[in-house]
């Protein structure tokens, strides 16, 4: 069975076949996957502006560009969009870095996992300060830790500029602290509620709005250095604790009392959630969602559990539980792809060059999942309504075309189906493919397939 | 990577006139090739397999009749012998009566297997091995003075791959999927209960969305996709560029969608479409090429013909025997050449007789248009064809 499980290790649980890369897995498919669990497997770093970087040109160099319009009297409609697109070019070229990255490595399954930790922690470029930096949280924070302790990966997530900022913890301040006994304004319940909610113990996960308050409260004191808060100059843009914003006193979450001054209560109370049982199965649930299933079976989630559990949640243990669950090699494909899996997996099967940053941020957008711009701090959605409208499968069939279309003659859709489906290849397809009138219309037709669409 | 639903529609009505040269150093890299001497060259690839016995139809045979059953033409435009042209042919058939266009019937590759993909592979490379095109070796035998060549589309075609150097050229926005591709895929996703029941309601959105922002015969079926309409405006285009100063003189078009298993159609339908566009095409080039018209020769070749008998579905399945065009001003036209097997007796009992070579229709051109040496031809060009010998007197 291991031409099967090759096939599904690396196009279930990676990133999609290139030509090669079943044959490659088929020795062992098993260890295949397991030995992307290290760190060492996960691309990185980013070559990208830092959040710190990002912010602090926006503290400094962009009011300074800015009066410099003001006093030469400049169309200032004009430059200002200049700028604006000026500020967006970094997060392009993130974008292709990391498309480049996840069309090219060999090591598919420790990709998804990066972007499963992405999407569970999840940053939009909502604003303009945030179209710098939504990025650079899964470079900085989740990159480095995604194959280390839960909490770690939690801390870094939380306390991350593009998360203290996108969530508005970075305006939060106590009501009682220094700050705010002479400021008119106080506590900003967003990011505690969505620790709650969506990154710890999930919206059934037994917490109440006094929990939610007592978090806000203790989460106090973290903000991101900036010119309002009068910063040294050289922590604008850094994620750092001021004790001036923090609420004194004892707080209550979740009958666990956190008291005392300084940066460490928030980092207490995020390795408490951390470590909560609800936490552990809210998450096996959601990765068992992920990778396996919409409606996940509960013993694959109840394999995940244990694994979290038992290991105190490390995320290696947990990832090797993923691939071990009960259900991981079954043959029906249960996934669909989301649109993003989609298009790298296309770009993969065809061998095709990568497009240019804008070209491909075009076919991120028409197909409806651009990179760092979820809807909501939910994330993108994981279950296959979500995705599979009308016009969506109306937008890939477009988008295989014109792919089909670059790879141009060449392609060899016979030969291509069997490389990047290997025995998830059925004959329909098969013979669709062989029949087509063209390499690229038998290349659309592949990449169009019920088995290519899903994983 | 557009929303290509209103950017194809876009290029449909806009036409490709203001489309420039995708490469941007073409044009100079055109400009030095004196000995061409403005002899144009086009060939057009029917990509899927045209049914010869619908496009040039034997309706006098003795078993015409009974071997096409709902797929038999009535009527048809005047050509020699048992023959008729298809109605949607009228411009083919008009230059053909004018003498500058001749057709080839039971006409074949060396290729006797029926995949599109290795056919079409033969059709272009006219050799087992498909390291390169027949039409780029023509072009490396000519040396330094060869003429400039394109193919029109994102990809180099085979004709064109090879040594000597070649350009492609393309609209600056391609269409989407066309019908012919979105029926297959749908075939394809009939037991699919998910994705087979959302495009098909994507695609009556999309009939319904095109009808309204059109206005015409754009909307209904077959609204998506480059279909006929988008055949002449490429034509149009390839025109534009041969003509241009410093243009190349040779043009490789493809156009797509000739693979007819399903309701193929006789007088209308899905094929008789097809033919419509490809006479729009025709058209557009004898318009675009008129000052170089007497120097121009078209080619218009397809991979295999398909069965003489209709299949169970209305359509018909891959065949042999073909038809060839050889069109254009400088073409002694106004009849048919190369031998005709009739229908009594066909190959495999299926398939019409492939009494002809494709080689012998490239080789005259080649030798008889360009100029080349039939030695060089038959050694370099056309290896191991010695047996295969050119037809005579194609050119003026």
């Amino acid at each position: 069975m291991s031409a099967r499980d090759a096939a599904i290790a690396v196009n279930r649980f990676g990133l999609g076949a290139r030509p090669g890369d079943i044959e490659a897995a088929a020795r062992d498919p098993h260890a295949w996957l397991a030995d992307q669990m290290d760190p060492s497997a996960i691309a990185g770093p980013s070559p990208g502006p830092t959040a710190q970087e990002g912010l602090a040109y926006l503290q400094t160099e962009y009011p300074r560009f800015r009066a410099q319009i003001e006093r030469t009297g400049a169309d200032p409609d004009a430059i200002q969009r200049q700028v604006r697109e000026l500020l967006r070019e970094p997060r392009l070229a993130h974008i292709a870095w990391r498309t480049g990255i996840a069309v090219t490595t060999p090591h598919g399954f420790a990709e998804r996992w990066v972007r499963f930790w992405s999407n569970h922690f999840s940053v939009a470029s909502n604003t303009l300060p945030m179209a710098v930096i939504a990025p650079t949280l899964e470079a900085e924070a989740i990159r480095p830790k995604a194959y280390g302790p839960f909490a770690d990966l939690l801390r870094a997530a939380e306390l991350h500029p593009a998360m203290l900022i996108y969530l508005d913890q970075a305006v939060s301040l106590g009501p009682n602290s220094m700050a705010g006994r002479f400021l008119d304004r106080g506590l900003n319940e967003n990011l505690a509620r969505e620790i709650l909610e969506l990154h710890t113990l999930g919206v059934a996960g037994g917490y109440g709005q006094g929990d939610v308050e007592a978090l806000a409260r203790i989460l106090t004191g973290w903000t991101v250095g900036s010119r309002r808060l009068r910063s040294d100059p050289d922590d604008y843009g850094r994620a750092l604790f001021d004790v001036r914003l923090q609420e004194p006193g004892t707080h209550t979450l979740l009958g666990q009392r956190f008291a005392g001054e300084g940066p460490q209560r928030a980092g207490e109370a995020l390795d408490f959630l951390a470590t909560r049982p609800r936490t552990a199965r809210f998450l096996s649930e959601k990765l068992a969602r992920h990778f396996l299933c919409d409606d996940p079976a509960a013993r694959d989630i109840a394999h995940i559990e244990a694994a979290w559990m038992g290991s105190g949640g490390d995320l290696a243990a947990v990832a090797r539980a993923v691939i071990t669950a009960p259900s991981a090699f079954d043959a029906a494909l249960r996934k669909f792809k989301t649109p993003e899996d989609f298009l790298i997996s296309s770009l993969r099967a065809v061998g095709a060059p990568a497009p240019n940053p804008r070209q491909l941020y075009a076919g991120y957008v028409a197909l409806g999942q651009a990179p760092f711009s979820a809807p909501s701090p939910a994330g993108w959605p994981d279950h296959a309504e979500a995705w599979a409208s009308p016009d969506a499968v109306l937008k890939r069939l477009d988008f295989a075309s014109a792919l089909a279309g670059r790879a141009g003659r060449n392609a060899r859709p016979r030969e291509r189906a069997l490389e990047v489906l290997g025995a998830g290849l059925t004959d329909a397809t098969a013979q669709a493919v062989a029949r087509a009138e063209t390499p690229e219309q038998g290349l659309t037709l592949l990449l169009m397939s019920p088995e290519f669409q899903r994983r | 990577m557009t929303d290509m639903s209103t950017t194809r529609r876009r290029l449909l009505v806009s036409g490709l006139a203001g489309a420039g040269l995708v490469l941007p150093g073409a044009a100079a890299a055109f400009a030095q090739a004196p000995r061409a001497a403005g002899r144009k060259l086009v060939v057009i690839v029917l990509r899927g397999a045209l049914d010869g016995l619908a496009a040039l139809a034997p309706v006098g045979e003795r078993r015409y009749g009974a071997l096409r059953g709902d797929l038999a033409l009535e009527g048809g435009l005047p050509a020699p012998g048992p023959f008729v042209f298809h109605p949607a042919l009228e411009t083919l058939a008009g230059l053909f009566a004018s003498g500058e266009a001749l057709a080839v019937h039971a006409i074949a590759t060396d290729y006797r297997a029926r995949s599109h993909f290795d056919g079409q592979d033969r059709l272009e490379a006219a050799t087992p091995a498909i390291r390169d095109g027949w039409m780029n070796r023509a072009l490396a035998l000519m040396g330094p003075d060869a003429p400039g060549a394109v193919g029109v589309g994102q990809s180099m075609p085979l004709l064109l791959r090879g040594s000597a150097p070649a350009s492609t050229w393309a609209p600056a926005v391609l269409p989407g999927a066309d019908d012919d591709t979105i029926s297959r895929l749908m075939d394809l996703y009939a037991s699919d209960p998910m994705l087979g029941p959302a495009l098909a309601r994507a695609l009556e959105t999309d009939a319904i969305a095109s009808a309204m922002t059109s206005g015409s015969s754009m909307g209904g079926p077959g609204a998506r996709g480059a279909g006929p309409q988008a055949y002449a405006l490429i034509a149009q285009a390839a025109g534009n560029l041969l003509t241009a100063p410093g243009g190349p003189d040779a043009a490789v078009i493809s156009f797509d969608g000739w693979d007819t298993h399903v309701r193929q159609g006789a007088r209308e339908g899905q094929l008789a479409n097809r033919l419509a566009g490809l006479d729009a095409a025709i058209a557009a080039l004898r318009q675009q090429l008129s000052q170089v018209w007497d120097r121009s020769a078209i080619l218009v070749v397809t991979e295999f013909g398909r069965t003489v008998r209709l299949n169970g579905a209305g359509g018909t399945d891959h065949g042999t025997g073909g038809a060839a065009f050889l069109i254009g001003g400088a073409v002694r036209g106004g009849r048919m050449i190369g031998d005709w097997p009739g229908l009594d007796r066909l190959y495999e009992d299926r398939d019409l007789y492939p009494a002809n070579d494709l080689r012998s229709l490239f080789k005259a051109v080649l030798a008889e248009h360009w100029g080349l040496d039939p030695a060089g031809l038959a050694r370099r060009v056309f290896p191991d064809s010695g047996a295969v010998p050119p037809f005579e007197g194609l050119i003026v």
